[in-house]
């Protein structure tokens, strides 16, 4: 009897919702994106479309600006606010410890090259010259290069990464120029033009991938780490992971695993989860009711902690403990990498309805790479030779373009090669 | 009739229904704020609000679940796939809960269920996100599956995916998302398992669904230039199959070329071929043709993408195959 009086509130409330919605007058407030002449496939390639219509009315014919009911209601309901950096729960000590100042040019030199590098690409991809999806890596350098630099090769220690990698592969030794003419498609590409932006491999360096399918490669990293342990290894698998990605059925079951291998000490993996506070356009806060990603790790006895993953120092402590930590025990450590994409998803996603302009300008003060020249700066490293990393880093960007533009397309006949590590015939379109 | 393109038929086609009926309900990722990745969503959340357009976090298996519980409920939930690639993740709730329900609850439960995106490659999206995935969902019994081509089909689809009790795997042609076409206004449901003749001729019948329709066409022209009458048949849907059309037609042209982009085994090519050889044995002049993609992943590179689909020239060279003008 009780819920069919609950069920006629619900009702009446909708329709009083409804009634309100109705008599409201438009007020122009979103027609902003009508003027596009750009489907933004957020990671794909721009396609020339026809306009789309700012808010379809039920009819399907375009935007009705005067009948258009007001859609900030929904907006509103539907929007949370990001969270806010929680700086008081980074490891101590962070950010203010001294390190030795040219050890950090070093770093800088490093930063600056993956920037300028990804620049270049999104040029490139603005100009059609890369197809594909493109996720660059920027205001996110502190992260990978702190942790990969980290790695022993010596060791066996590998990177096992999603499809934001461009700087995982450079930072693991791969060639700028057989980067950038992998994302020009072109045969002297670092996986033969065969993968493109997300399958970035350079497995001499450590660097295992390049995967397109958010969470699918998590399992790979306790199962390279127990694989490498069995058959007596020392090495630790660099598992990077994005804040997208944890929600995902793939996620628990590997870290599950992970935790319960560890136990025997067969599961030296460093999970790092690169939180750049949204999967797409969608906030963590619109993703799970449990915001503090790294405890998620908890759940599967795996110990974690929080770095500033805007700040170079920080990082830098940081890896250079956990990595050996990881190799003494045989047991998986996580690390949750805070920081935010302060460019868009992909080289497409130019809209940005998820999130404002303030927001992302707040969080561009952070940019870790002006953070890091402004201490570079009060160490007393001369602004000029800063200068010259930048020019030089430019440059080598500049050459692997030029290298991209003019290497040759992949011989038609490498479609058929690779599909099986056998030669099993495989048969021709047509 | 009103033009407009593919994808503005399929957010109209939604946008009306959801008007008319309350227990529709959308989920997928970024279909809501984001606008839909493919924009197909775009100002839905403004027009029905976030209660009942739901943006989910990454977690296909988990929201194709739950939307299938919802449907058990009484609601009829319509799930974007961002790309019909990620479905794999879903495929385990797809397949053995939302394809079986009714029939191993004796009929006691519906799944009036939608599960909806861009299908099909093209644009160098390289391995993992290139997938035709008629062939492997139209092997499951218990799904309908559809493979609409233009947008008076894709609007007229959609309706009836949404009104049919069973869950429907609704694969869009991703690359025509912005073609236009005539859409017949208000309410013109386009039935399951109807193919369409999309264009008449006498000589060879050409068979295709989804993007490779446009394709056909554009062949059946220049086949026409050499004074060969081309007869296209859009399938429209993979499961069930209307075998009768296109049997019909061959009986009538006695020669016949599938095209498809996916990979030729075990495809919906084969299919055809088995149900002509069957039913229309003693009508054929020729062999049948299979035109599909080359037996790869997806390449990443233009040239190699290109090289690895069907092209117009690879179905001109089929046509004239079977009808004995070159070898
Ligand atoms: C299984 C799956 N679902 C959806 C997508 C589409 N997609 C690509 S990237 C992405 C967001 C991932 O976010 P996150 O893990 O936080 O990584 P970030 O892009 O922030 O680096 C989505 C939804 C995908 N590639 N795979
Ligand atoms: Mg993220």
């Amino acid at each position: 009897m009780r819920y069919q009086y609950l069920l006629l509130a619900i009702v009446f409330i909708i329709l009083m919702k409804a009634a309100r919605r109705a008599t409201r007058v438009k007020s122009a407030t979103y027609g902003t994106i009508s003027t596009m002449s750009m489907v933004r496939d957020p990671d794909g390639p721009a396609k020339a479309v026809p306009p789309v219509p700012a808010r379809p009315s039920h009819t399907g014919q375009g935007i009705d600006h005067d009948n258009a009911i007001s859609s900030a209601d929904n907006r509103q309901e539907a929007a949370m606010a990001p969270i806010i950096a929680p700086a008081d729960t980074f490891t101590e000590g962070q950010a203010q410890v001294a390190y030795d100042a040219e050890a950090l040019v070093g770093f800088y030199q490093k930063m600056v090259e993956i920037r300028l590098f990804e620049d270049a690409t999104t040029k490139a991809f603005r100009q059609g010259k890369i197809g594909g999806y493109l996720h660059v890596y920027s205001g996110q350098e502190a992260t990978g290069t702190a942790f990969l630099g980290a790695m022993n090769r010596d060791k066996g220690d590998v990177a096992i990464a999603a499809y934001r990698i461009h700087a995982h592969a450079l930072l693991l030794g791969a060639h700028p120029n057989n980067v950038m003419a992998e994302l020009y498609g072109k045969g002297t590409g670092i996986v033969k033009g065969k993968g493109g932006s997300m399958h970035l491999f350079h497995a001499e360096g450590g660097m295992l991938g390049g995967y397109g399918i958010v969470g699918g490669h998590i399992p790979l990293g306790p199962g390279y780490a127990y694989g490498n342990r069995y058959q007596g290894g020392e090495a630790v698998v660099q598992l990077y992971l994005g804040d997208g990605s944890i929600h995902n059925g793939a996620f628990h079951e590997a870290a599950n695993l992970a935790g319960l291998w560890g136990k025997s000490g067969l599961c030296p993996t460093l999970f790092i989860l690169e939180n750049n506070q949204y999967g797409m356009g969608t906030s963590v806060e619109r993703a799970t009711a449990m915001t503090e990603l790294g405890k998620k790790f908890e759940s599967y006895g795996i110990e974690w902690e929080r770095v500033d993953g805007m700040d170079i120092q920080a990082t830098l402590k940081v890896a250079e403990q956990v990595q050996e930590r990881v190799r003494e025990t045989g047991k998986p450590y996580a690390i949750e990498a805070f920081g935010y994409r302060i460019v868009p998803h992909g080289a497409a996603d130019f809209l940005e309805q998820y999130r404002s302009k303030e927001e992302v300008a707040k969080w561009r003060e952070k940019d870790p790479i002006p953070l890091l020249h402004g201490q570079l700066i009060e160490m007393g490293i001369e602004e000029e030779r800063l200068e010259a990393i930048r020019a030089e880093a430019k440059a080598m960007a500049d050459e692997a373009v030029k290298f991209a533009e003019e290497s040759p397309d992949p011989d038609l006949s490498e479609l058929l090669t690779d599909v099986y590590a056998d030669d099993t015939y495989v048969e021709p379109a047509g | 009739m009103p033009v407009m393109t593919y994808r503005d038929a399929l957010r109209s086609a939604m946008a009306e229904e959801m008007e008319r009926d309350e227990s529709i309900v959308l989920l997928g990722e970024d279909i809501g704020l984001y606008g839909g990745t493919h924009l197909v969503t775009n100002g839905l959340i403004d027009q029905f609000g976030p209660k009942r357009v739901i943006d989910t976090p990454i977690a296909e298996g988990g929201f194709t679940g739950a939307a299938i519980g919802m449907a058990m409920a009484g609601l009829k939930p319509i799930v974007e796939m961002m790309t019909w690639n990620f479905s794999f993740l879903a495929a385990d709730q797809i397949i053995q809960t939302a394809a079986k329900l009714h029939y191993f609850s004796g009929g006691q439960v519906n799944v009036p269920l939608v599960v909806r995106g861009p299908n099909g490659g093209g644009v160098q999206l390289s391995a993992q996100h290139t997938h035709s995935l008629e062939g492997f969902y139209g092997h499951f019994p218990g799904l309908k599956v559809v493979s609409p081509a233009t947008p008076a089909d894709v609007k007229g689809m959609m309706l009836e995916a949404i009104r049919n009790p069973n869950p429907v795997i609704f694969l869009e042609a991703g690359a025509l998302y912005g073609t236009k076409g005539e859409v017949p206004e208000g309410d013109e449901v386009v039935p399951f398992g109807k193919a369409r003749v999309a264009r008449e001729g006498t000589d060879v019948t050409l068979i295709a669904y989804g993007r490779q329709v446009p394709l056909l066409l554009k062949v059946a022209d220049k086949l026409a230039e050499q004074d060969i009458s081309a007869e296209v048949i859009d399938l429209r849907s993979i499961r069930p199959l209307d075998t009768e059309t296109f049997v019909e037609s061959v009986k009538k042209t006695n020669r016949a070329v599938v095209v498809q982009e996916q990979w030729r085994y075990f495809s919906v090519a084969s299919e055809v071929c088995a149900v002509l050889q069957h039913e229309a044995f003693d009508y054929l002049d020729a062999p049948v043709e299979r035109v599909s993609g080359a037996e790869v992943p997806a390449p990443y590179a233009r040239n190699l993408e290109i090289a690895g689909f069907p092209t117009i020239d690879h179905v001109i060279s089929a046509a004239r195959r079977v009808l004995y003008l070159e070898k």
